[in-house]
């Protein structure tokens, strides 16, 4: 039962670096520049490194045969656990770097958390990922300045994807039944308590950037409980597609 | 300067070749070796890049957690090989934005291999082995090439493309000793590459406009068609050994010339596709134009910010 919340409680930030991961890598070789497209091809290496580590730690708990890519690739959509941010589309590079952005800023605070955690695996994944996280973060906000503060089309491009997308932060910092164990088990983060640095951090740097926080009282939420936005199963088809059709083999 | 100076000039610079010294970009050279090797590292590079596409296709779909990331992996290498070969391509006094719409326009080509599809996840095993086969056997001999820019960056991309070709043939390792349907897609993957990447190599030595200069300055040590009868006869035992047939049936060992004999190469679809009518073709330049004219905007905005903290800086100063 312990393994099982700790599994459920993994999947919940394990998905988000998968589904994140595989976003990014769909927009290698498509980059505005060459070192851009390197950079963004780095951070999907990272995320999906991230990603086998903790499925690797939940096949290990299962205790049956089960594997990194059974749990990656065989899932039904109502079984992955990440929030809709993720799984936005890349619409264009205003939008990629708002969700990098909305995402790492988090991603960095959860980390810093997780890595106390009582359970040596996890403590240990989240120290090894804070060093690359902080990279990500240190990309993306330098990214939000140059567009926010840069042409009056870049400007634009990229409010107008910080107001379609801030309505999917506040799930960020939401608690299932299954954080709230974790977390009473010295396991997992209370999130609720992040909210507020990453608020603050946010408007730190869109205020460099001249970018501002759109005025809404009205979040979207679902993913957590795995329902996903429409853009979800195509993502899945894409992702699953081989071990779909070809299952039960080697690669 | 005058015409006998020039001939002096010329005459040291051969002997330097002569000498295996390199040559570097504050060297003179003559006008000609200069434009050449524009011609080829750009041509090089744009390799690069566009390869980037058909492999890209199997990112989001590759079997496994390993594969998809060793993949990715691999398409940034070709990234990197790219930055570096327009960097050393700037070397001869030309900007990456030129080099840029020399390839969107079509002046400039990049290897024709790269307008065939990737239709099943066994061509990514396909290209590395083969592909980066071949293009292994054409850039060896370029890391000691005159053009010193040139050599080094052909030194580090000639070790990551030895892992990529490596690296695709444990692919195909993977599927032939897999199941039916598996050494089926292998088999199929084997079937279409084949012949591309023997027309790799290029034109037959008798059609080949640039050997014998490049032969001079070192740009190439070995003709085309002796390039061709090293990879196939490196490749053949590779086929053997994993259960894949070669697609050709006047493949045979030969005693006499200890090198393996060949059928004929259809030259009609070579130049096909070199003319701009393979079968993605269309696709490939697009996906560039594409990329390039979105992130327009992209760029732009860096710059303008980079100008205005520049600004910003100077008013501190003062």
């Amino acid at each position: 039962m312990e393994n099982e919340n700790k599994i459920q409680y993994i999947y919940g930030i394990a998905d988000n670096a998968l589904i994140l991961g595989q976003r990014l890598s769909e927009l290698c070789g498509h980059g505005p520049n060459l070192e851009t497209d390197i950079a963004m091809t780095n951070m999907a290496l990272d995320l999906l490194g991230q990603t086998r580590s903790y499925y690797q730690y939940v096949a290990q708990l299962s205790g049956d045969e089960k594997t990194e890519d059974d749990i990656a690739f065989l899932r039904t959509e109502r079984q992955y656990k990440n929030v809709l941010l993720v799984e936005q589309p890349n619409r264009h590079f205003g939008y990629v770097i708002t969700r990098q952005f909305f995402y790492d800023v988090f991603h960095l605070l959860l980390l810093q958390e997780l890595q106390n955690s009582s359970d040596e695996t996890l403590s240990a994944i989240a120290k090894k990922g804070i060093k690359e996280v902080s990279y990500h973060q240190r990309f993306s906000s330098d990214w939000i300045k140059r567009l926010g503060d840069g042409t009056e089309e870049s400007h634009q491009k990229v409010q107008e994807a910080i107001n379609d997308l801030w309505r999917f932060t506040d799930e960020l910092f939401h608690m299932t039944d299954d954080d709230d164990i974790a977390m009473q088990n010295n396991i997992g983060v209370n999130t609720i308590v992040l909210k507020e640095k990453y608020i603050q951090t946010i408007e730190g740097v869109f205020e460099e950037a001249t970018l501002a926080i759109p005025e809404t009282k009205w979040f979207q939420k679902g993913g957590k409980q795995g329902v996903h936005s429409e853009h979800m199963g195509y993502l899945l088809s894409d992702l699953q597609y081989m071990q779909r059709v070809y299952p039960n083999m080697k690669w | 300067m005058s015409e006998k100076e020039v001939k002096n000039l010329e005459e040291i610079f051969d002997q330097r070749i002569a000498r295996d010294e390199k040559i570097e970009p504050r060297d003179w050279m003559p006008e000609k070796y200069r434009k050449t090797h524009i011609r080829q590292i750009s041509q090089h590079a744009h390799s690069e890049i566009v390869g980037m596409l058909p492999e890209g296709n199997w990112i989001s779909r590759a079997p496994s957690m390993r594969r998809k990331v060793a993949l990715l992996a691999k398409v940034q290498d070709e990234a990197g090989h790219g930055l570096y070969l327009y960097s050393a391509c700037e070397t001869l006094g030309i900007s990456r934005d030129e080099l840029y719409e020399q390839l969107h326009t079509g002046k400039a080509k990049y290897s024709s291999i790269f307008n065939y599809p990737t239709i099943t996840w066994a061509d990514i095993g396909a290209i590395g082995w083969l592909v980066d086969g071949a293009a292994i056997i054409n850039q060896v001999p370029l890391c000691s090439t005159s053009y010193g820019p040139y050599a080094r960056a052909m030194v580090r991309v000639c070790k990551e493309e030895s892992f990529h070709q490596r690296q695709g043939y444990e692919i195909m390792m993977t599927l032939a000793k897999g199941t039916p349907e598996q050494k089926e897609l292998a088999q199929d993957a084997l079937n279409r590459w084949w012949w591309p990447s023997l027309m790799m190599l290029g034109p037959t030595d008798a059609e080949s406009v640039h050997t014998e200069q490049s032969m001079k300055w070192k740009l190439k040590r070995k003709t085309n068609d002796e390039l061709r009868q090293q990879f196939i006869d490196q490749t053949v035992p590779q086929a053997d050994l994993i259960g894949l047939t070669i697609p050709d049936p006047d493949l045979k060992w030969n005693e006499k010339t200890g090198h393996y004999d060949f059928g004929e190469i259809n030259w009609d679809e070579f130049w096909q596709v070199v003319k701009g009518h393979g079968p993605c073709n269309k696709e490939r330049l697009s996906a560039r134009v594409n990329a390039w004219k979105e992130g327009e905007w992209v760029r732009d905005a860096a710059m303008a910010y980079a100008e205005k903290q520049n600004i910003k800086k100077l008013k501190k100063v003062i």
